[in-house]
């Protein structure tokens, strides 16, 4: 008699808190735990072009390279682009289909996203703008840093 | 003159906002006497930081460029809105935008509030003057926008071409007034913290104010996309980029907030919840600013980066957020919950909405800031980009839609889950029965777009059952369907509109991702292109002159698979004094979907063009218009009016309700 009366009384104010914290608990697992896959497998790595050689990136992961694009390397046919992109160390050579961004210049810095080629060279998807004429992405700054080719006055 | 008397008036506002915030946390329980005097505090910080602003206005107006934000800026032949405009498209002037903003709105607690309880009121406007204080002081010691230069030069550099825009006009202001309108709710939360007052009235109170902040920040991030989208000339609304993140976080924070609060002021439940959620919110837009101001992202909003800047904004925010929070701690303990109800029940429902809403801003928060986070312990440089977000936002937000449409079908306290569902057979048969349709008609190139059409489908139609059932549609003849229709209260025409806007936008989203159809081409003029059923004539190549630029156009002749023709211009600007060029794209809306046309640099007399086929693009706008509208909506009911709270009350009990 006891238990269809408790029944419809419906829940007691603790096990309606504990539900209430159960059912929060297991969303915020589930978020957690997808958080942390996509994190592990969605993230790109920036590499200068020191970076890609001295780690041997496997062709076909998606990457961000980033350097200078050396001057005198750039060429055009129509909608088909291939410039070097390097970082005083190494070079990469790089392809894009499309329109470069307005302040795609060499000697200028540039970050790309894209693919190895088992060939050594890189394909973009995408080639990042910059907002500014004096702007340097700054992961590219960094790279510059590293590899001792940093000139300030260069970013101008 | 003028510039020494704003920067003078900026000075005394900031007196008169410390002044106000000690006297305020000292002596707040002192009656009408201390309320009076802060509210009279607060029109005046208007007054004052109006006065600022209006002398910076007017220096870029009258092109004076003795002072150095004007040279650094302006420019004599820039026309007159960009004048403007460019008072706030930089660091210095845009702080003194989002500080007027801050007071206007403290001003209008003090105008509108007159009807609040005098402690409460009094400690709004000590927690609203304390805001002020921190921000002019930051502005006065760090950034002071006032700085003369001698001797003056003869002409100013100009404002950075991507700026030179209707968008800056537009798109800061709402932002803004978004931002800093949630900074109401959490002076609310931290006076009633503080006075213990936490009860029904607290969230009726707060409700108008979360609805107008939010009507604001949906208005001033569509706004955001829809003119990265048409200046950026990269053809995408939405990149995931940490600076749009910084502002769609408080956003579905403040979404969390406007349901939540809705709990506490009819169920008086949800407080602790409720209070939190009002700090968070103004705490991820203080995190807005301080990562698009600090200069540790890159990005077209950030305009100096000034390590020192940084690292005060950095510790402004450590002591508002950490203080708030600290409070929160202490004082959260004592609030007594009240307001029973089972899990199936419309408080249940928002819980839900809340749950998810608030686990997807942890997401976000996650993958904007972790590189940040990485880079900084460890030096490695990696970016999260659209896959990371798109995976883990869209499994978020999926459940959020699915059960959107039961939401305003349930009751409060207990509800009949089987009932509400029956109300929605017929939106969920029309959202599958056109679902197949569009995919038939469509082609399904991505296997996930008949998923996110079903679930846009169903919120959209699922968003009016609650009006067919209320007015009893098809139950009772017409007329008198109509009668009751009309006759419902705005707030349930406001949840109607804001929910279809979110179908509508989901919609947009889901065709353009699917649908959309790119061309690169080189194109010389007398040749044309096709894409999509459109055909594309290059008719003519033309360097033209503008007021601070020169441009290269290209016209073209347009033809839509109806047969229509329309001319449109696709254009490249090299801006005179600062040697930048930019894109403008030719954009043609047909019907809901809209052509792109980008034109590319001409390399030996050949040009390449970047065309786009964007299918219903601009419902994603269309929606937040629409959840904009159902704000604005339900801010004229009644019930909701700002400072009008007895009445309300009158009216909750009256029988014709």
């Amino acid at each position: 008699m006891t238990m269809p009366a408790v029944r419809r009384k419906g829940w007691s104010r603790k096990q309606k808190r504990l539900a209430t914290i159960a059912g929060l608990a297991l969303v915020v697992a589930l978020a957690a735990a997808l958080v942390l896959t996509a994190l592990r497998d969605q993230i790109v790595f920036f590499y200068a072009p020191s970076d890609i050689i001295a780690r041997e990136v496997a062709p076909g992961t998606p990457i961000r390279l980033g350097g200078l694009v050396k001057d005198g390397s750039w060429q055009r046919d129509g909608q088909n682009n291939s410039f070097v992109v390097t970082d005083g160390a190494q070079d990469i050579a790089a392809r894009y289909v499309g329109i470069l961004p307005d302040l795609f210049r060499e000697g200028q810095g540039v970050v790309a996203e894209g693919r190895l080629e088992p060939d050594g060279s890189f394909t973009a998807t995408n080639v990042l703008a910059k907002h500014d004429e004096n702007y340097v992405p700054k992961e590219v700054v960094d790279a510059l840093k590293a590899s001792g080719e940093w000139r300030p006055e260069a970013a101008q | 003159m003028s510039i020494e008397l704003g920067h003078f008036a900026l000075i005394l506002a900031f007196a008169i906002a410390t002044v106000s915030t000690v006297g305020g946390y000292l002596y707040w329980r002192g009656g009408s006497r201390i309320s009076l005097v802060l509210s009279q505090g607060a029109v005046l910080q208007f007054v004052l930081v109006a006065a600022a602003f209006a002398a910076l206005i007017q220096a870029f107006v009258s092109s004076d460029f003795s002072l150095l934000l004007a040279v650094n800026n302006s420019h004599s032949l820039k026309p007159l809105i960009f004048k403007i405009s460019g008072v706030w498209g930089n660091h210095e002037g845009s702080l003194v935008l989002w500080i007027f903003i801050l007071v206007a709105f403290g001003a209008m607690v003090a105008t509108f509030g007159r009807r609040l309880p005098d402690d409460l009121l009094a400690l709004v406007l000590a927690t609203q003057s304390m805001l002020t204080a921190a921000f002019t002081g930051f502005t006065l010691f760090t950034s002071n926008p006032f700085t003369r230069t001698f001797p003056a030069p003869m002409e100013g550099n100009d404002l950075n071409p991507v700026l030179q825009d209707i968008g800056l006009a537009i798109h800061p202001p709402l932002l803004y007034a978004g931002y800093v309108g949630f900074s109401i709710c959490f002076s609310f939360a931290v006076a009633a913290l503080i006075s213990g007052r936490i009860d029904q009235a607290w969230a009726r109170w707060v409700r108008p104010w979360t609805i107008l902040s939010w009507t604001f920040l949906t208005l001033g991030i569509a706004m955001g996309s829809y003119w990265a989208y048409y200046e950026l000339g990269w053809g995408g609304w939405w990149f995931w980029d940490p600076v749009e993140n910084a502002s769609f976080m408080p956003w579905l924070a403040g979404t969390a907030l406007l349901h939540s609060a809705l709990v506490m002021e009819k169920r008086n439940a949800l407080k602790i919840w409720t209070i939190f959620l009002s700090i968070i919110t103004f705490s991820l837009s203080l995190l807005g600013t301080f990562l698009v101001r600090s200069g540790i992202l890159t990005s077209v909003h950030t305009f100096a980066a000034d390590p020192t800047r940084g690292m005060v904004i950095l510790i402004i925010l450590a002591i508002l957020i950490g203080g708030a929070f600290a409070l929160f701690a202490m004082r959260a303990a004592a609030l007594r919950q009240g307001g029973l109800f089972a899990p199936v029940s419309r408080e249940g429902a928002l819980i839900l909405n809340n749950l998810f809403l608030a686990t997807a801003v942890g997401a976000v928060l996650v993958g904007t800031l972790y590189p940040l986070l990485l880079d900084a312990l460890t030096g490695t440089t990696i970016s999260v980009g659209a896959p990371f977000f798109n995976l883990t936002f869209g499994a978020l937000m999926s459940p959020v839609l699915l059960v959107l449409p039961f939401g305003p079908l349930l009751a409060w306290k207990r509800a009949d889950v089987v009932g509400a569902a029956q109300r929605l057979i017929g939106a969920a048969a029309l959202a599958i029965f056109l679902t197949i349709l569009v995919s038939a008609l469509g082609g399904v190139s991505i296997s996930l777009a008949p998923i996110g059409l079903l679930l846009g489908f169903w919120v959209s139609f699922g968003a009016f059952a609650e009006l067919v059932d209320r007015s009893k549609l098809g139950r009772i003849p017409l007329g008198e369907s109509m009668r009751r229709l009309l006759g419902l209260p705005r707030v349930a025409w406001s949840t109607a509109i804001a929910h279809f806007g979110v179908g509508i936008t989901v919609l947009g989203i889901v065709t353009v991702t699917a649908w959309e159809t790119e061309l690169v081409t080189t194109l010389n003029p007398g040749e044309t292109a096709e894409l999509s059923g459109y055909t594309l004539a290059f008719d003519d190549f033309r360097q033209v002159d503008g007021p601070n630029y020169r441009a290269e156009e290209g016209h073209f002749t347009v033809t839509s698979p109806g047969g229509g023709q329309r001319q449109i211009v696709a254009d490249r600007r090299n801006y005179v004094v600062s040697g930048m060029p930019t894109t403008e794209a030719a954009i043609e809306t047909y019907g809901f979907s809209q052509l792109y046309v980008q034109l590319g640099e001409p390399l030996n007399d050949t040009h390449v063009v970047r065309i786009w086929h964007k299918p219903y693009i601009t419902l994603i706008w269309l929606g937040a218009l629409l959840m904009a509208l159902a704000g604005v909506l339900s801010l004229t009911d009644r019930r909701m009016r700002v400072g009008a709270p007895r009445r309300a009350q009158k009216t909750a009990v009256s029988p014709a309700q």
